[in-house]
């Protein structure tokens, strides 16, 4: 049984219209088509105003595996999952779902606000296809994960988001689907019970396929066996190596492109990262890389204003997720270094670089420090000036982490 | 462990394999029976929830129409043709509210589908439930207007007798013709306001066209408007069976209900054919 394809899509597409008033004419005329039943795969073309929200998907999903569904925001995912949901119809292509279908595409939207959250179960199960023996037979596991008990006979109207997340992912998850599709829902959660609930969709997993869609990295790498990265409606990546698609991913924002952010008293004049001795001969590289425990080392020439008396630099590393994974601030090492020549070459060194693999920027400040009031002064401000790539893990993949703490383990 | 059930989504409309449409749908207003039941029961608390007169307004509306038909009637300010058996008050009281069971039951399919919108868009269920919730409130509304009557005409000394026991069989055949060409509107009201911002000025020249407020002319253009109206049969018979004779249209009664089952079994596919098509344009 494990080895059974429960969802299978094939070159996927659907269209969408950008005009409203031409769209409500569209949907006259798809109506239209449908009733009479004649639609030849071939003649379907974009109309005027249209494009393709999703386009040539293709991927299937066995018992047991978990797809990661990732993009930013309008790529189709959610325009993927309402098709696989069977909410709206594919323009190409086909869609083969096999078993109980349990989605949560949105936060609390199979709820009915004026009912009670027990009223809503047996809605729920009902519309899943449970009779109401099977779900009183469900009702107290439900309850008890959704730790709602107090709540339970209130209406859901009065619930917070994160309540109804509870009791929504609560009864998608125990009414042992066989595909389970879950849009990004579980982040309004606390943290509390979305841990429950990632444990909940690995014991799901055993027996059922899953499809989750998160922006969140660490979600998606902690659960997802498969990945499919959507950019503009297509297939970015689709694979089981889930560290590539996650860096794909990353690669797609271009919000962390250099800029000078403010440069009125101080300019870098030149500023460069070396990589590790072992790459520094490879042109092919674009990024200096830098080997696991390998000194961060950057050269840095500034000129300052004459008024500027004394300054201290602070480095800021970002990873892609643009997190701040680290600060390097001079101040904290050493006196302010003395304004007293036209041009200053900087030697810095951060002796011992434990980051996990992937892409940095660093992001300069060269700042002042009041003598009187100890209040701190921006003289510049280059925001993610360069970038270096690390080399850190032996195979270990993407991890949910930001270093790798270094240590050993001896046998004593 | 049994076969699992398998869907398949294409672009094809499900028009080419009708059987299978057919078996899925017959499937499906099973599985909802109890999701309608539900929803019914919700739609009903929360129409009476914020009212203070609450189910009084079922007849205080045809009550002030009634009214003011009997006062335009008694005036002479309009001349209403020539009298029936029945007294006009009588007449015009009992039209005006099989006419709004008709009216409402046309109104609730295409209320309860843009009221659902939201859940249409999100969650995948048997979407019969909702037609099956539009026609159980209409009945309930349509039972509640019976009570009413009946207790109205014996108060005024027009007990049916024994053919108020038909009455019901009326009363159903008026939900159910609401109930088919509230369906066929649907799909466009879904998508343009148009339909429903029209609706009452056309619901009420078509009430002009039936025996609702006059009785039908012996002769003439109007005549022959109000008996090609489907609808008359309908309502004649009704008024007929609430005040104590059989009526004159019993054969074409009979027929209207047989087309419109049928007409009401085909809408009942178109809906589950648009919905798709509608909760993509709808944007809920």
């Amino acid at each position: 049984m494990a080895e059974d394809t429960l969802v299978r899509v094939e070159h996927l597409a659907k269209k969408f219209c950008r005009d409203l008033k031409t769209s409500l004419w569209y949907g006259v005329q798809d109506l239209g088509a449908e009733f009479v039943g004649k639609k030849k795969e071939e003649d379907i073309q974009l109309r005027n105003k249209e494009f393709w929200a999703v386009r040539d998907i293709n991927f299937e999903l066995k018992r047991g595996e978990c797809l990661g569904l990732i993009g930013r925001n309008g790529a189709g995912k959610s325009t993927l999952l309402k098709m696989l949901n069977g909410l709206i119809k594919p323009d190409k292509g086909r869609i083969e779902m096999y078993g109980r279908i349990g989605a949560l595409i949105e936060l609390g939207s199979g709820f009915n606000p004026i009912l009670t959250g027990r009223e809503n179960i047996y809605n729920n199960g009902s519309v899943l296809g449970l009779n109401k023996k099977e779900i009183d037979g469900l009702l107290e596991e439900i309850i008890d994960f959704s730790e709602m008990e107090k709540f339970i006979d209130t209406p859901v109207q009065y619930y917070s988001s994160g309540m109804k997340v509870r009791l929504g992912f609560s009864v998608a998850a125990h009414m042992k689907p066989d595909v389970l599709i879950l849009d990004e829902v579980l982040a309004v959660g606390d943290s509390g019970f979305k841990i429950k609930s990632f444990n909940k969709i690995n014991e799901i997993m055993r027996d059922a396929a899953v499809i989750f869609v998160s922006h969140s990295m660490p979600h998606i790498a902690n659960i997802t066996n498969k990945v499919l990265l959507m950019e503009n409606g297509v297939v970015d990546y689709y694979g089981e190596n889930i560290t590539d698609g996650i860096e794909r991913y990353f690669g797609l924002f271009a919000g962390d492109k250099e800029r000078v952010e403010y440069n009125e008293f101080a300019t870098i004049e030149d500023m460069k990262v070396y990589a590790s001795a072992k790459y520094a001969d490879d042109p092919s590289r674009k990024l200096p890389a830098i080997d696991y425990r390998d000194p961060i080392r950057i050269d840095l020439d500034l000129k300052l204003k004459p008024n500027v008396e004394w300054f201290h630099i602070k480095l800021q590393i970002t990873d892609k997720d643009l997190k701040i994974v680290g600060i390097y601030d001079s101040f904290q090492f050493q006196e302010a270094i003395k304004n007293d020549r036209d041009l200053h070459h900087l030697k810095i060194t951060i002796p011992n670089s434990i980051f996990i693999d992937g892409e940095y920027s660093i992001t300069v400040f060269i700042q002042q420090r009041d003598p009187i009031n100890s209040k701190w002064n921006l003289l510049a401000v280059y925001r993610y000036w360069r970038k270096f790539n690390m080399k850190a893990s032996a195979g270990l993949g993407y991890v949910p982490a930001v270093v790798y703490l270094p240590g050993q383990c001896e046998v004593v | 462990m049994s076969e699992l059930e398998k869907r398949v989504y294409t672009s094809q409309s499900n028009v080419q394999h009708p059987w299978k449409m057919i078996k899925d749908m017959l499937q499906d207003i099973k599985r909802g029976q109890d999701l309608a039941k539900r929803l019914t029961i919700r739609d009903i608390k929360a129409l009476y929830r914020q009212s203070f007169l609450g189910v009084l307004w079922a007849f205080i509306i045809p009550i002030a129409n009634t009214l003011t038909w009997i006062l335009l009637n008694a005036s002479g300010i309009i001349k209403l043709g020539e009298s029936t058996s029945l007294p006009y008050p009588i007449y015009v009281f009992t039209g005006t509210m099989i006419w709004a069971m008709f009216l409402e039951s046309m109104q609730s399919p295409i209320n309860l589908t843009t009221q659902n919108k939201s859940v249409l868009a999100k969650v995948n269920f048997p979407r019969e439930a909702i037609i099956m919730s539009a026609v159980y409130q209409s009945l309930f509304n349509a039972s509640i207007k019976t009570v009413i009557l009946v207790i109205a005409l014996a108060f005024l000394g027009y007990f049916g007798g024994y053919t108020l026991l038909l009455f019901p069989l009326a009363m159903l055949s008026m939900v159910l013709i609401g109930t088919t060409i509230g369906l066929m509107l649907t799909p466009i009201s879904t998508l343009y306001t148009d339909i429903s911002k029209g609706l009452p000025l056309i619901m009420q020249f078509l009430m002009y066209t039936a025996p609702v407020i006059y009785a039908i002319p012996k002769e003439g253009r109007m005549a022959d408007v109000i008996r090609a109206n489907p609808l008359t049969p309908l309502i004649e018979t009704a008024r007929s069976w609430l005040t104590g004779s059989m009526g004159d249209f019993l054969p074409e009664f009979f027929i209207i209900n047989a087309i419109n089952l049928l007409l009401l079994a085909f809408m009942f596919v178109a809906y589950r054919l648009a919905l798709p098509i509608l909760i993509e344009r709808m944007n809920a």
